[in-house]
């Protein structure tokens, strides 16, 4: 076990486990926002630098400070470490900075993009961002590109975190998509626009924190903050069953897999379940799912009310830590 | 019987002379009358004269194009989230090949309507909106017979490409 402290907050986890794990054992307040972490996909991290952090000291045995700041997504926790996160200036400065790079060629087309509403990159450059952009360069552009009949990739907003690559690495058999090219010309791409045909390539749409990759079955469908979220199931051969439905009337306009505090997938749900159940007939429907009340999603939507015992900030599960230990 | 002590004896004492040639009252009556045709008149002759509206003043909405003649609305549903009435209702597409001169952005409002029954005119559609394309102009929104007329589609809302409609005293002066 390791006693580490984080913004003035001390926790005693195992060892082995990263800052970000462990700030996340403390509660949301504490963590550091990520855009290219995903804890069910492993290896993932360590792209975006959204989650630098600040180690003032390193251990009890060597107590000197961490000369830069570290991805705390990549950084093992010590005994004694003491790490700051918000209570940091120089995190706060450098997350800034890291917002600005990522939205250096990001279009900044909300009004049209599907995700809005649900884009990690809206709320992290509305909490960590400035309003202003210093560039005068171009920004890069590409034509859209369809990943098979239901994919659409907008290369544009890609912020490259790689989430979609460990997807198709590690959820799916034989990976046709990836990273081509380098540095500021990388973008993700099929050779030859293969058309992705996995039963569970859809959850790269999930795991993707931006609106690069979107669901073409419900592309301008509607805004998210209209549509009600939904839990529900239903018996699948191939996956959970377990998934959002998202409501519009009656109508079922998007199944998603269902997504944790930190809104990263906890099920992969396969593409029979995504693309061809959008009646609420092939669904066992449990009730409004979860959303956070300062989401615009929760505009208009109503909950069960729930014992606050179920929403305690500490309750985090372990299960992400004990994934991204296998590896 | 009496229930409260505030009942008054109403008294009616006997008129004087002058009292009784009425005259006086009636000249004094016939001076405040005469006094208020030399005064500035409240009223206007509407159909001729059309009153000045205050630059602030919020009336029927307008659906900009830009200066091409682009719709500026893309069907981001900021307007209709921000709505504290649920007055506006809209259906998004996609541009095809061939419509750019019709639309600005590759999304755009298949379906947009604003129930006038409903709108209280709080103009805070117009502060949501990031594109530029709704704005409260200083038109009347006309009396109708039914209620189903005054669902404002876009062929109403849209404004004219030939017949621009001006919001300069109400655009923003600053952008984002």
């Amino acid at each position: 076990m390791a006693k580490v402290t984080i913004d003035g907050r001390v926790i005693e986890v195992p060892d082995g486990i990263t800052i970000l794990q462990a700030a996340r054992m403390i509660g949301p307040e504490v963590a550091p926002p990520t855009m290219c972490y995903h804890s069910k996909l492993k290896t993932s991290g360590g792209y975006c630098r959204t989650c630098l952090v600040e180690v003032t000291k390193g251990s009890e045995i060597d107590p000197r400070p961490m000369p830069k700041l570290v991805a705390s997504c990549r950084t093992n926790v010590m005994d004694g470490m003491e790490v700051g996160n918000l209570s940091s200036p120089k995190v706060i400065e450098a997350r800034k900075s890291v917002v600005e790079f990522l939205l250096l060629n990001h279009p900044l087309d909300c009004p049209i993009c599907d995700q809005a509403g649900e884009c990690h990159l809206q709320d992290l450059s509305y909490e960590h961002g400035s309003s202003k952009t210093r560039t005068d360069f171009e920004r890069r552009t590409f034509e859209k590109i369809s990943i098979g009949e239901k994919i659409q990739l907008h290369m544009t907003r890609c912020i490259l975190c790689y989430r979609c690559v460990k997807v198709a690495e590690q959820i799916t058999d034989g990976r046709v998509h990836g990273v081509i090219n380098r540095g500021d010309h990388s973008e993700i791409s099929t050779y030859i626009e293969q058309a992705i045909d996995n039963d569970f390539s859809g959850n790269m749409i999930d795991v993707c924190p931006v609106g690069a990759l979107t669901d073409k079955t419900f592309r301008f469908k509607s805004r998210v903050w209209f549509t009600k979220p939904v839990l529900a199931h239903r018996n699948c051969e191939k996956c959970s069953g377990n998934v959002n439905l998202w409501f519009k009337g009656d109508e079922v306009l998007r199944v998603t897999g269902r997504k944790d505090q930190w809104g990263e997938v906890e099920e992969f749900i396969c593409n029979t379940c995504r693309y061809d159940k959008k009646a609420t007939s092939d669904w066992t429907v449990e009730g409004p799912s979860h959303v956070n009340r300062h989401s615009v999603i929760s505009a208009n939507h109503y909950e069960v009310f729930t014992k606050p015992t179920e929403f305690k900030l500490n309750d985090v599960k372990p299960l992400a830590i004990q994934e991204g230990d296998k590896s | 019987m009496q229930l409260t002590n505030r009942s008054k004896v109403v008294t009616k004492p006997e008129m004087t002379f002058v009292e009784r040639l009425y005259l006086p009252a009636i000249v004094s009556g016939l001076a405040i009358t005469i006094k208020h045709l030399f005064k500035k008149k409240a009223t206007l002759r509407y159909p001729e004269v059309t009153r000045e509206f205050a630059p602030v003043y919020r009336g029927m909405h307008v659906l900009k194009r830009d200066e091409a003649g682009r719709e500026n609305c893309t069907a981001c549903g900021l307007c209709a989230v921000s709505c504290p009435a649920e007055a506006i209702t809209m259906d998004a597409a996609e541009r095809q090949k061939g419509e750019e001169h019709l639309y600005r952005e590759e999304k755009y409002a298949a379906k947009y309507e604003i129930n006038m029954l409903r709108c209280i005119y709080c103009g805070l559609c117009e502060e949501a909106c990031p594109k530029d394309a709704i704005y409260l102009t200083d038109r009347l929104v006309p009396s109708e017979f039914t209620r189903g007329e005054f669902v404002y589609g876009k062929d109403i809302l849209v404004e004219k490409i030939d017949d621009r409609v001006d919001i300069s005293k109400r655009k923003k002066s600053y952008t984002i």
